[in-house]
């Protein structure tokens, strides 16, 4: 596996004023986000921020009422949610939503349903070309699942796995559409400790391994602080502050949106 | 019952001696049976039909469609009117029913395919029902309002009629057979995969990049052209349609057909279809109080088998689901 440079000054995913209402509510406020190609950033704030809604813009669940989201360049506002998978981002959420009824390595296969072609006729009559693909399909979910230590769970249905091994079937799944950009809504919630260092360990070696952006919802500080490249704080639905890390960590205005300020 | 069901599947050997035996079963059974059985055997395919075809749109895909009935009319009208009036064979019929319920279902569902759960099945209701009071009031005078339409030819095979009991039977059962295998087969595919994912979780399934919408719409469309198909072989086989066949009650059987047997699972279809329609006519003694029986029943499978009778298997072998069954029963 090649080593992708780090710190290049690509941009793959940019957001320009995104501002998104819900009646009287700004919950997103002209928030201007980049994120750089090969690297871990993080989106942190107090509850009730704006951070999921932003993810769920990006991801194009929600239709924001102002700004543009651009993609590798490409403007991807307001597209279908099946169209932003097929251009390259994958999510998670944070309430994990699997395919409760259907076995881990079914789950994961679904991942590839944006990059397969396969339609009814292939399916009614079985040409080489489809069973190449199912074949295809099993083989690169089987990887995923290997790589996220689900290999033995893959006949289970996935509700009947442990809550941090579904997390990590979910991160599989997001992993199998072959994003370009992934997006975890707080993949630390629930884990405990150990579950939590795994996760850490095996997004910094997903993004080292792979040509890959990662982007995260984080309230664990140590997971924040422990992998991210950059940093944004949002607070009321706007940016307060950005930067690397360690710059964050001692922000005045960042200590104060978590601390509360002094009225 | 998983013990039951266990030893039954409990292999892959097994499961194609049950087929095989399944099949051979329907082969010699003209051989043996009387013209009223081999009728009832028809009835008996005929749901199996509209089970599979509700199957596609209720077991599959999870959408609640409460108007099936519906699409089953279309079918069975489209090859009265187009058979009577111009004298088109009724087999040639048959793909075009499928067609003209597919298409119909395509124009009906489009614009309220984003509607979930109750509200889809309030508006299917309704569908069905805005068909069957249509037929009652004759449009363009071409479906004989309540009396319907009759004269219906019988089908033949180039110079071979099939208009014996034997015939029906053969012909149904065919259909039948190609049914399930090209439903086999879309449960595993990348539709089949869409399908459930959709019926799991539909923001998960947008998120892991299908088109839920698309999706859908061609459960849809698919399970109305089933539907289509029963409604031509209804046809064909009673010579005469009218619209008391296609009440609100019919989509309540097809309905109860697939959750008897079990969501999205073929064999349980086949029970479910068996219960329906051959129940009837082995209480037939009893008839003022069957439908008593059959709400008991009911009731009774949804407390103690709610998934059904023959719930659809997933993942691993046969063996290991045992295993794991067997664990979940003795912790």
């Amino acid at each position: 596996m090649p080593a992708f440079a780090k710190k290049s000054a690509e941009v793959v995913l940019e957001t320009v004023g995104l501002t998104k209402t819900f009646g009287g509510l700004t919950a997103v406020d002209a928030l201007d986000l980049r994120v750089h190609r090969g690297e871990i950033s993080s989106l942190i704030g107090p509850n009730g921020a704006g951070k999921t809604t932003v993810f769920n813009v990006v991801t194009g669940i929600y239709r924001p009422e102002g700004g543009k989201v651009l993609f590798q360049g490409e403007n991807i506002t307001g597209r279908k949610p099946h169209r932003i998978v097929e251009r390259g981002i994958a999510r998670t959420f944070q309430n994990i939503r699997l395919f409760q009824n259907l076995t881990c390595l079914e789950n994961v296969m679904a991942g590839r349903h944006a990059r397969t072609r396969s339609g009814l006729l292939a399916a009614l009559l079985r040409p080489g070309s489809q069973v190449e693909e199912e074949k295809e399909t099993r083989r690169l979910a089987e990887e995923r699942l290997s790589e996220v230590g689900l290999w033995e769970s893959r006949h289970e249905l996935a509700r009947n796995i442990p809550y941090g091994r579904q997390r990590m079937l979910e991160i599989a799944r997001a992993l199998a559409t072959s994003p370009r950009l992934i997006v975890l809504d707080e993949p630390s919630s629930g884990l405990n400790p150990r579950e939590t260092g795994d996760l850490m360990e095996f997004i910094k070696r997903i993004i080292r391994e792979e040509d890959l952006t990662i982007l995260l919802i984080e309230h664990d500080m140590n997971v924040v602080m422990g992998i991210s490249d950059w940093v944004t704080v949002m607070d009321g639905g706007r940016k307060i502050a950005e930067g690397h890390p360690r710059q964050i960590y001692h922000d005045p205005r960042v200590i104060e949106a978590y601390l509360g300020g002094g009225t | 019952m998983p013990a039951l069901s266990g030893s039954l599947t409990g292999s892959r050997t097994a499961r194609l001696a049950l087929m095989a035996g399944v099949i051979l079963a329907l082969v010699i059974f003209p051989f043996f049976a009387s013209d009223y059985l081999l009728d009832v055997a028809f009835f008996f395919g005929i749901y199996v039909l509209l089970g599979l075809s509700l199957n596609i749109v209720l077991g599959e895909v999870g959408l609640y469609d409460l108007g099936h009935a519906g699409f089953y009319a279309i079918g069975a009208y489209t090859t009265a009117v187009l058979n009577t009036r111009f004298g088109i064979p009724v087999l040639i019929l048959l793909p075009v029913s499928a067609l003209a319920a597919g298409l119909f279902a395509y124009l009906v569902t489009s614009p309220i395919i984003h509607l979930r759960g109750d509200y889809l099945c309030i508006v299917t209701i309704g569908m069905g029902e805005i068909v069957r009071l249509a037929l009652i009031n004759n449009p363009l005078g071409l479906t004989g309002g309540p009396n319907g339409v009759y004269g219906i030819d019988s089908p033949t095979l180039g110079f071979l009629a099939l208009d014996s009991s034997t015939g029906y039977y053969v012909l149904i059962w065919v259909v039948v057979a190609l049914s399930i295998l090209a439903l086999y087969r879309l449960q595993r595919s990348r539709i089949g995969r869409a399908w459930n994912c959709i019926r799991e979780d539909e923001i998960a399934a947008q998120a892991t990049g299908i088109d839920v919408r698309a999706y859908k719409l061609l459960a849809f469309v698919l399970g109305a052209a089933l539907a289509g198909v029963a409604g031509n072989l209804y046809a064909v086989k009673l010579m005469v349609v009218s619209p008391e066949s296609f009440t609100f009650w019919e989509s309540c059987l097809m309905f109860s057909i697939v959750l008897i047997g079990g969501m999205g699972s073929v064999p349980g279809v086949i029970i479910g279809a068996a219960a329906i329609s051959l129940f009837p006519e082995i209480f037939r003694s009893f008839a003022s109080y069957r439908l008593v029986v059959f709400g008991v029943v009911m009731i009774l499978m949804m407390m103690f088998r709610p998934g059904g009778a023959w719930p659809r298997r997933r993942g691993g072998t046969e063996a290991q689901d045992l295993i794991r069954r067997l664990g979940r029963s003795r912790g």
